[in-house]
C-alpha cells in the first residue's frame, strides 16, 4: 500500500498507571460508580489531582443513556479533551492512539483512559437483543444465544479448514487459566485441566462451557502523557512503539477467518522496528480462544492455519516459550464489558514495568537463566460483533522504557 | 431424515397449560420488508437498483456503492451451508424451551452470508441448501435452510412446524361448512390430517347437496352457529374455545349491486352482521381462548383464517355493498392480527378473486372453483403465510393495487373491474 505521506510514529508517548477495579459477577452500581472507581484510583496511584487530568476516553456500553460527556459532569472533570469509545475489545488500542496522537499534538497533557462496564442480574441478555440493529434483526431472533453462535460457526469453520481440535482451544484456556492464578484473579480461582476443558457441557457446538468468557462487572484504565512528563512525575511507563487498526476488513469473507491485523501489520511492525520475533508476550483479545489463535497468524507469529500446531508447540503461560495473555485474558478473569478490551492493554503496561509480580514475563529473544525481563509487548483488540463478525481490529506495539 | 409426526399424547389435565413465550420480535422499520414478503410466502432481500449488489442484513444504503435506493426483490435462496451449530443454552424463553436448537451459516450464491434456522435434514456443512423465509411465532420474517432436494416427511421438522400452522393432527372450527367454499375447506382439512373438525351451519332447514357427505365424515362434527346470534356464538366458544387449535371463518353473504339498484339497507344490513359483525363476536368468543392455548402441547392452537375478498382491497362497485363489508373485515382483521400476534396466534387474511358460485355468475371468468380456495387456505397454513391472494383475478388486482390505489379505484369505477 502506498501513502503519499509516511504515517508519523508514536515517539515520545508514554503509557502508564495501570489501574484494575477488582471484577465481580454481578454488581447492582451502575457504570458511573466503577468509572470513578477507576478515576480515584488512577488519581491515587499517580499522585495527580483531577484537574491534571486534560483529557479523558470513556469506553463503556452500560453507561447508557450517557456517553462520555455525561461521566465529566458526573466526577467533576473539565477536560479540554473527550472522546468516547465504546468498541468493545477494541476499546484499549482505539484509546490508546487516539490519546496517543492528542498528547503529542497537545491538545492534552494527560489522558486518562477508561473501560468500565457494570453487570446486573440480567444486563447481559437485555443488551444482546439490542446491541446493534443488524443484531436485532438477523441475529438475536435465531436462538438468541448471543456471540457464542457467531463464534460457534467461526470455531467450527476454522476447525474444518484447518484442522484445529478441541484440545487446542483447549492448550488456550488451560494456560490461561495458570496464568490467572498467577494474577490473583477475582472470578475464578481454581486451576483448569485439560480434562476438565474438555469435559465442559456444550453451550452451541462446537463452544463449550469454558470456550466462553463470564460477564461481570470491572473496571480497567491508564494514563497517557508524554515521556518527559512521564519522566518528572516519577511515573513507571511503558512506551508506545506503534499502532494500527481497521474496521470491517474482507468484508466479503463468507464467514470470518482472517481479521484486519493482516492488513496493517506490516506498518505495525515496521513502525516499532520490530519483528514477530521480537515480541516477548502477546495479550490477545480472547472472547473465544480461537479468537487469540487467528491473531497468532494475522499478527505474524505464524502462517494462516498454522496456530492449531504453533500452540501445540509453545507453552503459553507467563513462563513458556509464548507468554499469552499472562493476566489470564478475559477466558479465566471475566469479561467486564468494554474492560475486557483494556485487559490486555493494562497488563501489557505492568509487564513491561515491572508490575507483575509472580508472572512477570522474561525476555524472549534471550537464554532462560538470562531473566531480563520482556522488552517488547504486542497487545490485540478485536471487537463489537454487529452481526457475523468482529469488526473492530487493532493491535498495539508497547515497549519497555529506555 | 424427518420422522413423520406421530398423534401427540392427550394432555394431562394436572400439568398447567404452557404459556407462550414469544421469540424476539423487535426488528429495525427497515427489515420489516423480509415480513412483508414472508407473510405472503415469498422471500425477498433488497437489492441496490444502481450497482445489482444484493444486502443482508436488511439496511438503508448499499454496502457496495452507498446508494440509498435498495428494493426487495424475490430471491431464488440457493446457497451452500458454510458452518452450522447446535445451541444448548439461549437467553430468550422461547428457545430455551425448545433447546437443543440447531443453526446455520449460509453463503447465498448472490454473495450474502445468512444466519439461519435450520432444518433437521440439513446436516452437513458444504451441503447445498435452499434458504427461505418464513414467520416465526412472533409473527416476524426468519431465514430457514431447507434441505434441497426436498427429503421426506420434512414439513414435520419441529423447526418448520414451530414457523407454520399445519392442520394435521389439529382440531378445526369451520363457520359456515355447508356453502361449497365450506364444504371443499373440511374434505381439504380432512385431507391435510387435521384431527377434528367442528362444522358449524346455520339454517338447518336449508338443504345443501353434497353437506350430508360432509357429515358423515369421521373426523367432522356438525355445530350449529348462526354467526349472526350473539348469544349461540358465546355458548358454541364456551363449550369449543378450549379446544379449538384453528378458526376458519368462513361464513360469509353475498349478494351483487351497489347502492342505486336496490332500496333499503336491509341487504347491506345483513352483510354487514355475518361479514363483519360475525367476525366480531365469533372473535370475542374464540379469541381469548385461543390466545391462552397458543403453547398447549405439539398441537397447539396456531391459527385464525378469515375468507375476506379482493373487493376488501377496493370497492367493486357491481358489488358495492359486499366490497363494503369485506373492508370492513379486513379492517376488522388487522386488528384482531394485532391482538393475536403477542399470543403467538397468526391471522391468515385470505383475498380470492371471483369464486365460481351462484353470486358471481355474471362475472366473466376466470373464477375460482371452491377447491382451489380451500387449497390455497391449507397452503397457507402449512407455509405459515399470513396474507394469501387465490386466483389470478386477486393477484393481478392486487399488483393493479400496489402500483397505485388510486388508480385502481378510477378503474373500477370506470368499469375495469375484472
Amino acid at each position: 500500500m502506498t501513502r503519499l505521506r509516511r504515517r508519523r510514529g508514536y515517539e515520545g508517548v508514554a503509557v502508564c498507571v495501570p489501574v484494575t477495579v477488582p471484577y465481580v459477577r454481578y454488581s447492582t452500581r451502575s457504570a458511573h460508580w466503577w468509572i470513578g472507581r477507576a478515576v480515584r484510583a488512577l488519581l491515587d496511584a499517580s499522585g495527580l489531582q483531577k484537574a491534571d487530568l486534560d483529557g479523558l476516553t470513556i469506553s463503556s456500553f452500560s453507561l447508557t443513556p450517557d456517553t462520555a460527556v455525561g461521566v465529566t459532569q458526573h466526577l467533576g472533570l473539565s477536560p479540554r479533551w473527550l472522546d468516547h469509545l465504546p468498541n468493545g475489545g477494541a476499546s484499549g488500542v482505539m484509546a490508546l492512539r487516539r490519546a496517543a496522537r492528542a498528547v503529542q499534538a497537545g491538545d492534552a497533557d494527560i489522558v486518562a483512559c477508561v473501560a468500565a462496564d457494570t453487570n446486573h442480574v440480567d444486563s447481559f441478555r437485555l443488551m444482546l437483543g439490542s446491541f446493534s440493529a443488524f443484531a436485532r434483526d438477523a441475529t438475536y431472533p435465531y436462538g438468541s444465544g448471543g456471540p457464542n453462535a457467531i463464534f460457534a460457526f467461526i470455531t467450527a469453520n476454522y476447525m474444518a479448514r484447518f484442522g484445529a481440535r478441541r484440545e487446542d482451544f483447549g492448550r488456550v484456556c488451560v494456560d490461561q487459566r495458570t496464568n490467572a492464578l498467577a494474577y490473583g484473579s477475582r472470578v475464578f480461582r481454581k486451576p483448569l485441566t485439560l480434562e476438565e476443558y474438555l469435559a465442559g457441557r456444550p453451550i452451541a457446538e462446537p463452544i463449550h462451557l469454558f470456550d466462553c468468557v463470564m460477564p461481570c462487572a470491572g473496571a480497567e484504565a491508564f494514563l497517557v502523557m508524554c515521556e518527559q512528563r512521564a519522566r518528572d512525575l516519577g511515573l513507571a511507563h511503558a512506551v508506545v512503539r506503534g499502532a494500527i487498526e481497521r474496521h470491517n476488513a474482507y468484508s466479503d469473507d463468507p464467514i470470518f477467518e482472517r481479521g484486519g491485523w493482516r492488513v496493517d501489520r506490516e506498518d505495525l511492525y515496521a513502525m516499532a522496528d520490530a519483528q514477530p520475533a521480537d515480541i516477548d508476550f502477546l495479550q490477545a483479545y480472547d472472547d473465544y480462544p480461537v479468537i487469540p489463535m487467528v491473531q497468532i497468524e494475522d499478527l505474524g507469529f505464524c502462517d494462516k492455519g498454522d496456530a492449531p500446531a504453533f500452540v501445540r508447540a509453545h507453552r503459553l503461560t507467563h513462563d513458556g516459550s509464548f507468554p499469552l495473555n499472562t493476566s489470564g485474558g478475559q477466558l479465566s478473569t471475566g469479561q467486564a464489558g468494554a474492560a475486557g478490551g483494556f485487559l490486555g492493554m493494562v497488563e501489557a503496561i505492568r509487564q513491561l514495568t515491572d508490575a507483575a509480580p509472580g508472572r512477570q514475563v522474561a525476555r524472549r529473544a534471550m537464554p532462560p537463566d538470562t531473566n531480563e525481563p520482556a522488552r517488547l509487548g504486542l497487545v490485540g483488540g478485536f471487537g463489537m460483533v454487529t452481526y457475523d463478525r468482529c469488526l473492530c481490529t487493532g493491535a498495539a506495539i508497547l515497549g519497555r522504557a529506555a | 431424515m424427518t420422522m413423520p409426526l406421530m398423534r401427540p399424547p392427550r394432555k394431562n389435565p394436572v400439568l398447567r397449560t404452557r404459556q407462550m413465550n414469544l421469540p424476539p420480535w423487535a426488528r429495525s422499520r427497515v427489515a420489516m420488508g423480509l415480513t412483508v414478503a414472508a407473510a405472503e410466502g415469498r422471500f425477498a432481500l433488497q437489492v441496490c437498483e444502481a450497482c445489482g449488489a444484493v444486502q443482508y442484513p436488511p439496511r438503508e444504503a448499499c454496502h457496495a456503492c452507498v446508494s440509498p435506493r435498495l428494493q426487495w426483490r424475490p430471491q431464488s435462496g440457493e446457497g451452500r451451508l458454510i458452518a452450522a451449530t447446535t445451541l444448548h443454552h439461549s437467553n430468550d424463553l422461547f428457545f430455551r424451551e425448545r433447546l437443543p436448537w440447531r443453526l446455520g451459516l449460509v453463503h447465498l450464491d448472490c454473495g450474502s452470508s445468512l444466519m439461519v434456522h435450520l432444518h433437521g435434514d440439513v446436516r452437513q456443512p458444504g451441503q447445498r441448501v435452499r434458504v427461505t423465509a418464513r414467520l416465526d411465532r412472533a409473527g416476524r420474517a426468519v431465514v430457514i435452510a431447507l434441505p434441497d432436494p426436498e427429503t421426506p416427511h420434512m414439513n414435520d421438522d419441529p423447526m418448520l412446524r414451530e414457523m407454520g400452522c399445519d392442520p394435521k393432527f389439529r382440531k378445526v372450527l369451520v363457520t359456515d361448512g355447508k356453502s361449497e367454499v365450506g364444504q371443499a375447506l373440511v374434505r381439504a382439512l380432512v385431507k391435510a390430517g387435521a384431527d377434528i373438525i367442528w362444522v358449524g351451519h346455520a339454517e338447518p332447514w336449508k338443504k345443501m347437496p353434497g353437506f350430508d357427505d360432509i357429515a358423515d365424515l369421521p373426523q367432522v362434527t356438525l355445530v350449529p352457529l348462526d354467526v349472526t346470534d350473539g348469544r349461540a356464538v358465546e355458548q358454541v366458544g364456551g363449550a369449543l374455545g378450549g379446544k379449538v387449535d384453528i378458526v376458519v371463518h368462513n361464513a360469509e353473504v353475498h349478494r351483487t349491486y351497489g347502492i342505486g339498484a336496490r332500496r333499503g339497507t336491509d341487504v347491506a344490513r345483513l352483510e354487514m352482521d355475518v361479514n363483519y359483525f360475525g367476525l366480531l363476536r365469533l372473535a370475542q368468543a374464540f379469541g381469548p381462548a385461543l390466545r391462552a392455548r397458543a403453547a398447549d402441547g405439539a398441537a397447539h392452537a396456531v391459527a385464525w383464517v378469515n375468507l375476506l375478498s379482493i373487493y376488501a382491497l377496493a370497492n367493486f362497485p357491481p358489488h358495492g355493498t359486499y366490497s363494503a363489508s369485506k373492508a370492513a373485515a379486513h379492517s376488522l382483521a388487522q386488528c384482531l392480527r394485532a391482538e393475536m400476534r403477542p399470543a403467538g396466534i397468526r391471522v391468515v387474511n385470505v383475498f380470492p378473486g371471483p369464486i365460481d358460485e351462484a353470486w358471481n355468475q355474471n362475472l366473466p371468468p376466470p373464477k375460482l372453483t371452491p377447491e382451489a380456495v380451500a387449497n390455497a387456505i391449507v397452503k397457507a397454513l402449512r407455509d405459515g403465510t399470513e396474507d394469501v391472494y387465490p386466483g389470478d383475478v386477486a393477484q393481478e388486482w392486487l399488483e393493479r393495487w400496489r402500483d397505485d390505489p388510486r388508480v385502481l379505484e378510477r378503474e373500477l369505477a370506470a368499469g375495469g373491474g375484472s
